[in-house]
């Protein structure tokens, strides 16, 4: 009996360590695949559904990012002035509008290969970088960079850079300028409204 | 042919003391120091923007829709290997030898067994495009970007990336065939099947961005810094 318990809490133990053990562009290369293979074969995305489109997103890829860690880097200097309330809503936020747009370029694909390019880091290494090159007939290759850092839950992404452009860096003007305008609460009402773009405008 | 790239360096010159002159008289609040004409380029910003809206887009749509992909491909292949000559030279202009010729053996193989350049097969043999400029040979050799510029109908740039474009557009070959007539229409061939290819990253843009303006800004200069860095520029660690 206590042999079966400890057996049981051994597992248990080490159920997380294998979860820890994919290393980041095994990682980046099965949920790339498992992605691809899904929105190439459903029928409701292949007509268009965007609604099923975001479910995918939020089931394969949601939890490899670490939005938390996305939005304060974004925020800058302004996150360590926002309230616990406040960063929550920020990182809500700024979840659904990037998960919108991803559901837009993911939308746009049509074919492209994918090369996965071998990692160069130390086993050691906490902090990552995962390059995938996004192959096009008659144009240079555009480059994905994923920015990941190892956690307790295994490895996350923190950044995309696409073709050299930083999502992150991208969003600090923008947050920055809004902030100054309009203060911390100012910025997330920009951002929900950008994310319900019906309950303003009624049209689109 | 000369007297061109003066003129065009002229224009260029002349938009820059236009763009202080303006710059100055928008607001002085906190600026973006990569950025002091902002006003003036928000202004051309609004003007490009009109001018996408009622008639670029439109008929970029209209392209897209009565061409299939396989055939716009095609003629994006076709203007693609004419630019393969100069973005050779560019990379020979930065030491870059070997990806210099193997731009030139690009331009050898797809102009004749690719028929005039219409199929990369050079992609298929492994020989890689690359996305070369003289503003970024300019950026390779140590020129600082200069302030931010919005063009007329060309978009985001730089002082040294207008020059740069100045510079591409009177060196490209494209720039000599004649009758101008057939020159004209092979722009005009050109303009809108690019936009037609960029008709998604547009409509991305405006679900990414709260200000279309500054989210445009920022990605062409980072886009920019990157590519003169042939895609692994220095990491500026964001803190």
């Amino acid at each position: 009996m206590n042999r079966i318990v400890a057996i049981m809490l051994s597992w248990a133990l080490l159920a997380p360590a294998f979860a820890q053990e994919v290393a980041p562009d095994v990682l980046v290369k099965s949920v790339t695949q498992e992605v691809v293979e899904l929105i190439t074969k459903d029928r409701e995305i292949k007509a268009g559904s965007r609604a099923k489109l975001i479910e995918v997103i939020e089931a394969k890829v949601l939890p490899h990012f670490n939005f938390g860690a996305m939005t304060a880097l974004a925020m800058g200097q302004n996150w360590g002035k926002s309230t616990p309330e406040q960063k929550k809503r920020l990182t809500e936020e700024f979840k659904t509008l990037l998960v919108r747009t991803y559901a837009s370029a993911l939308a746009a694909y049509s074919e492209q290969k994918f090369d996965y390019r071998p990692l160069r880091a130390k086993p050691t290494d906490t902090d990552v970088t995962v390059n995938v090159r996004v192959i096009q007939p008659g144009a240079q290759a555009v480059t994905i960079d994923y920015s990941m850092e190892k956690t307790g839950s295994g490895w996350k992404v923190y950044d995309v850079m696409v073709g050299g452009v930083s999502l992150v860096a991208n969003y600090r003007t923008e947050f920055s300028n809004t902030v100054r305008n309009s203060g911390i609460d100012g910025l997330i009402k920009s951002l929900h409204a950008k994310n319900h773009p019906a309950d303003k405008q009624g049209k689109k | 042919m000369k007297c061109r790239v003066k003129c065009r360096v002229n224009r260029v010159f002349l938009l820059c003391v236009l763009a202080a002159l303006t710059g100055c008289a928008a607001n002085g609040e906190e600026r973006e120091p990569r950025d002091p004409f902002e006003g003036f380029n928000r202004g051309v910003y609004r003007f490009n923007d009109t001018f996408d809206e009622y008639l670029a887009q439109p008929v970029a749509r209209t392209y897209r829709k009565a061409l299939h992909q396989e055939i716009r491909t095609r003629v994006g292949n076709f203007f693609a290997n004419i630019q393969d000559i100069f973005i050779g030279v560019n990379n020979f202009l930065q030491g870059k030898v070997q990806d210099g010729v193997n731009d030139w053996a690009r331009f050898a193989f797809n102009s004749t067994f690719g028929l005039l350049g219409i199929h990369d097969v050079a992609s298929e043999w492994g020989l890689e495009k690359h996305n070369e400029d003289f503003g970024q040979t300019f950026g390779r050799w140590g020129s600082p970007p200069g302030p931010y510029l919005v063009l007329p109908f060309l978009g985001s740039s730089t002082v040294r990336d207008g020059v740069g474009t100045a510079l591409d557009y009177t060196a490209s070959p494209a720039s000599e065939i004649r009758p101008i007539n057939l020159r004209n229409s092979l722009y005009g061939l050109y303009l809108v099947n690019t936009r037609a290819d960029l008709l998604d990253a547009s409509r991305l843009l405006e679900e990414a961005a709260l200000d279309r303006y500054v989210f445009q800004r920022d990605a062409f200069l980072q886009r920019r810094r990157s590519l003169i860095y042939d895609g692994s520029p220095p990491r500026e660690k964001l803190e």
